[in-house]
């Protein structure tokens, strides 16, 4: 028996995978015309409940009730049939393709043998005006930016007449006001009736658009509450399990000599766009610079002429005065600047490797490492013991491919090893993206830390909040440029938001 | 979520299991088998008795003994491994820089070429000079071969796949008109001159035996291969950047540079293989003297996935079914083009591990680690 405004109900939903038990006895109940937020950190069960589903898992124990009746859900197929919609992390699309192409995929319609595209594309012109979804349906998914690419995904799943709307960690891409845009228009999807999904991880967005909010920890409900009953500070222990502190605890910076130099430095991105077009700043010895920016304006590319990964068409970097050799990240890494890349899977770790193969991917050639050419398998072990207890990296030992931890610990593994090098300067981009309440606060922490003893710090982060929590004196770029500058101290959120946006 | 520090002695190795060990393997014995089992239905179909001809081809490759004019059958199925080891450790080098070396038939050649020259033109060297000199010509003019598509793909991004499948015919095209023209021996046959006593690899044994010291050096290139890759800072370097270059270059390593070393070592393996088979068993050169050695090899190194060990008993495999199919042939009347099949069937299950986990689903191993989270 459900309440008729319940238009899901899962029911003591339990999962396990070989070792570890991912859901256990969850309830879940979505109202119509509600966004639901189910709030956890990563590993804490949500995405395993939304597997199930929509049908790409089976649950061990458990039912699924739709509209009061109970139903299974063997495939995606069978959750589309029943309306259910699923907007993944990451975007099921075709990028060569149109929208429309994209959105019909699998439904089809034709007309004698040829395909017929006019009468979707009514349709989705229709969709996207009724809910206020803005898209030209004849664009290519490839020229989109990655907001409306979701809006597409969206549209997707309303075509297939969704009613109840999974999004996975919908904001992890998008922009400050991309975020902004998808919040109307989730407004908007259950001012109609559609029931929302909303899987994050993110206080803050959850406070601002769920009506309830359902709080996951290790594959159980730890609590069920609403924005105005739980302030941020009592969602983030829920999630934690111990009480989380989410402001940066700093003193004052004691700004040193110049370390970093960057001198007019001019770049191409690679798609051959001008993305530097004459960028200088400088960073001291014992001060953190935040570079705020809506993503995609130069910062990749800024950090990558630094750390010598990316040629500069002009300009210089220096280092403690010393110009830089561009092109060669070995001579960075000798020279003292440690880099916490901004795509940890891609640029950070090598997931198939151990743990401790991770924590020396830049010195393992280097005595104690290695010796005559040969690796020193006990010098490597030790280090990562060491780098383990003092970074808190949870593992179960050392050997373990790195690729099979936590994010959290992962990003742990990253900061330990560019901690372990003496350290003049540290380039950290996007430190926290992906990693879990208690690792920001801890990888936050370190920063500060390492600022304290003396290290110059660029802090590049497309979250607003991280900038301004971690920050001494914040540059906001745009356009390939640096269009302002503030102290940290003294910053106001509104203010940098317009610089963002290239409103000076 | 256990404590690390709370395992005691063993807190911060991996510890060692057979169960690691053996999902490693099988997928390898698991393919082997099935090639076994529907080669022999081939045969059956054919209207032979499959038992039959596997029996005289386990006794044509190992079970034979010798008499005073035909070697030991088992020894000539190490003097047939020989080759497809020194090969198969060249090419799994590549696979481990994620470089696809399909020229080793070419650096084979290359290799083969040289070491004759030296062979044959110097004359008067002590052996322990002259045998020394001419094996390291033979991994020179690998190394070389293959150095041209490493070094392209350093320095300009070519793919090695498609250089190293075009020197191959380079290759070809240099050995067969030197072997026509320069270097031709005075005789019917196109043929260089023999090579100097002063260069043979020796053979182990007094004939009819053809084991050779070759096969030594093969097992000590495998030796060689295992410190190389796993013990040494260039391996890890090879093999980081074969699991994540773009990692490896954040962390400072020269990609570039790691692919021109690895090229160079797998080439000079693959012109070892050519060395060793002029110098202790042609003692010339022919013009065609291999029959696809460096294709099949690609197969070895596959099944042999990557580990010393396991291209050592591919080798030895391969070598086996070259050795045994004549005999087979001879006593059960079952073609040795059958051999071909079963290889092929190898390959194919070795590409697609997906069909051998579907059909041996019983045999997977439990999933021993469990995501941390």
């Amino acid at each position: 028996m459900t309440r008729p405004d319940v238009v899901l109900e899962m029911r003591g939903i339990t999962k396990r995978f070989p070792g570890v038990l991912a859901n256990d006895h969850i309830n879940l109940d979505l109202r119509k015309g509600e966004v639901h937020a189910l709030l956890g950190e990563n590993g804490a069960g949500k995405s395993t409940l939304m597997n199930i589903l929509y049908g790409l898992y089976q649950p061990d124990a458990g039912e699924i009730w739709l509209d009061g009746r109970r139903v299974t859900i063997h495939s995606p197929r069978d959750a589309i049939a029943l309306g259910i919609g699923m907007v993944h992390q990451h975007f099921m699309l075709v990028p060569t393709l149109t929208v429309t192409e994209n959105i019909i995929l699998g439904l089809e319609t034709r007309r004698g043998l040829l395909l017929d595209e006019a009468t979707p594309q009514q349709r989705i012109r229709q969709i996207s005006r009724d809910f206020g979804l803005e898209i030209d349906p004849e664009a290519y998914v490839k020229d989109l930016p990655v907001g409306v690419q979701q809006r597409v995904e969206i549209v997707k799943a309303l075509y297939r007449n969704a009613r109840v709307l999974v999004l996975d960690e919908p904001t992890a891409v998008l922009t400050p006001l991309e975020v902004e845009s998808l919040f109307s228009t989730l407004r908007a999807l259950v001012k109609r009736g559609v029931s929302v999904i909303f899987i994050s991880h993110k206080l803050k967005e959850v406070k601002a658009i769920a009506d309830r909010i359902t709080v996951l920890r290790q594959g159980r409900v730890v609590g069920s509450t609403t924005p105005a009953e739980a302030g941020e500070a009592q969602l983030a222990s829920m999630m934690v399990g111990r009480p989380v502190i989410l402001k940066v605890d700093k003193s004052p910076a004691q700004p040193g000599p110049v370390v970093l130099s960057v001198r007019d430095v001019k770049a191409m991105s690679d798609r051959r766009a001008m993305a530097l077009q004459g960028v200088s700043f400088d960073v001291r010895a014992g001060e953190i610079v935040g570079i705020a920016g809506v993503e995609g304006n130069g910062q990749t590319e800024l950090v990558e002429v630094i750390t010598g990964l990316r040629q500069p068409l002009a300009g210089q970097v220096l280092l403690c005065g010393q110009p830089l050799p561009a092109w060669s990240p070995r001579a960075a890494i000798d020279r003292g600047m440690s880099h916490i890349p901004e795509d940890r899977y891609k640029y950070g770790i090598v997931a198939a490797y151990s743990l401790a193969i991770n924590l020396v991917l830049s010195v393992f050639h280097r005595p104690p490492f290695s010796r005559n050419g040969l690796l020193q398998r006990r010098a490597i072990l030790s280090n990562a013991e060491r780098l383990v207890e003092e970074f808190d990296i949870r593992a179960p030992h050392a050997e373990v491919p790195i690729g099979k931890l936590s994010g959290g610990n992962q990003q742990k593994a990253v900061v330990a090893r560019e901690f372990s090098r003496p350290m003049k300067l540290l380039v950290a981009a996007q430190p926290t993206r992906g990693v879990d309440v208690g690792s920001i606060e801890f990888i936050h922490k370190r920063i500060v830390q390492a600022r304290d003893a003396g290290a110059a710090v660029l802090l590049v982060s497309a979250e607003l909040d991280e900038i301004m929590a971690l920050s001494d004196r914040i540059l906001v770029m745009f356009g390939g440029r640096i269009v302002g500058e503030r102290d940290g101290r003294t910053a106001r959120r509104e203010d940098i938001g317009l610089l963002m946006m290239g409103k000076v | 979520m256990s404590s690390v520090t709370a395992q005691g002695q063993s807190r911060s190795a991996a510890p060692f299991s057979w169960q690691r060990v053996w999902s490693g393997v099988w997928p390898a014995v698991a393919s082997v088998v099935l090639a076994l089992v529907i080669a022999g239905a081939v045969i059956t179909i054919t209207g032979a008795d499959p038992v039959a001809a596997y029996r005289a081809l386990v006794e044509g490759a190992l079970l034979r003994e010798g008499t005073a004019t035909r070697p030991t059958a088992f020894l000539e199925t190490l003097v047939s491994a020989t080759p497809y080891l020194v090969l198969a450790l060249g090419i799994s080098l590549g696979f481990a820089a994620g470089l696809f070396n399909i020229g080793a038939e070419g650096q084979l050649y290359m290799g083969a070429l040289a070491s004759v020259v030296v062979g044959f033109a110097l004359s008067g060297l002590p052996w322990i000079v002259h045998l020394p000199l001419a094996l390291v010509a033979g991994v020179l003019a690998g190394a070389l071969w293959a150095g041209i598509a490493g070094w392209l793909k350093a320095a300009r991004g070519a793919p090695e796949v498609v250089v190293t499948i075009m020197l191959n015919y380079i290759a070809y095209a240099v050995v067969n008109y030197m072997v026509n023209g320069p270097i031709r021996h005075t005789g019917t046959a196109p043929r260089t001159p023999d090579i100097q006593a002063s260069a043979v690899l020796p053979t182990l044994l007094p004939a009819p035996e053809r084991i050779h010291w070759g096969f030594v050096l093969a097992i000590a290139c495998a030796v060689g291969y295992y410190f190389l890759l796993y013990r040494s800072a260039l391996g890890l370097r090879i093999r980081l950047v074969g699991a994540n270059r773009e990692a490896a270059r954040y962390a400072g390593i020269n990609v570039n540079s790691t692919y021109l070393i690895t090229m160079v070592i797998s080439g000079g393996l693959c012109g070892m293989a050519g060395a060793i088979e002029v110098l202790a068993l042609y003692r010339y050169l022919p013009t065609e003297f291999t029959t696809g050695y460096g294709f099949e090899s690609i197969a070895v190194a596959l099944l042999g996935q990557g580990h010393p060990v396991g291209v050592a008993l591919a080798a030895l495999l391969f070598g086996a079914l070259a050795n045994g199919a004549g005999y087979m042939q001879f006593s059960s009347g079952v073609s040795n083009y059958i051999i071909a099949v079963m290889q092929a069937f190898i390959i194919v299950f070795v590409a697609a591990p997906g069909i051998v986990r579907d059909l041996f689903r019983w045999a997977r191993p439990k999933r021993a680690e469990v995501e941390v989270e």
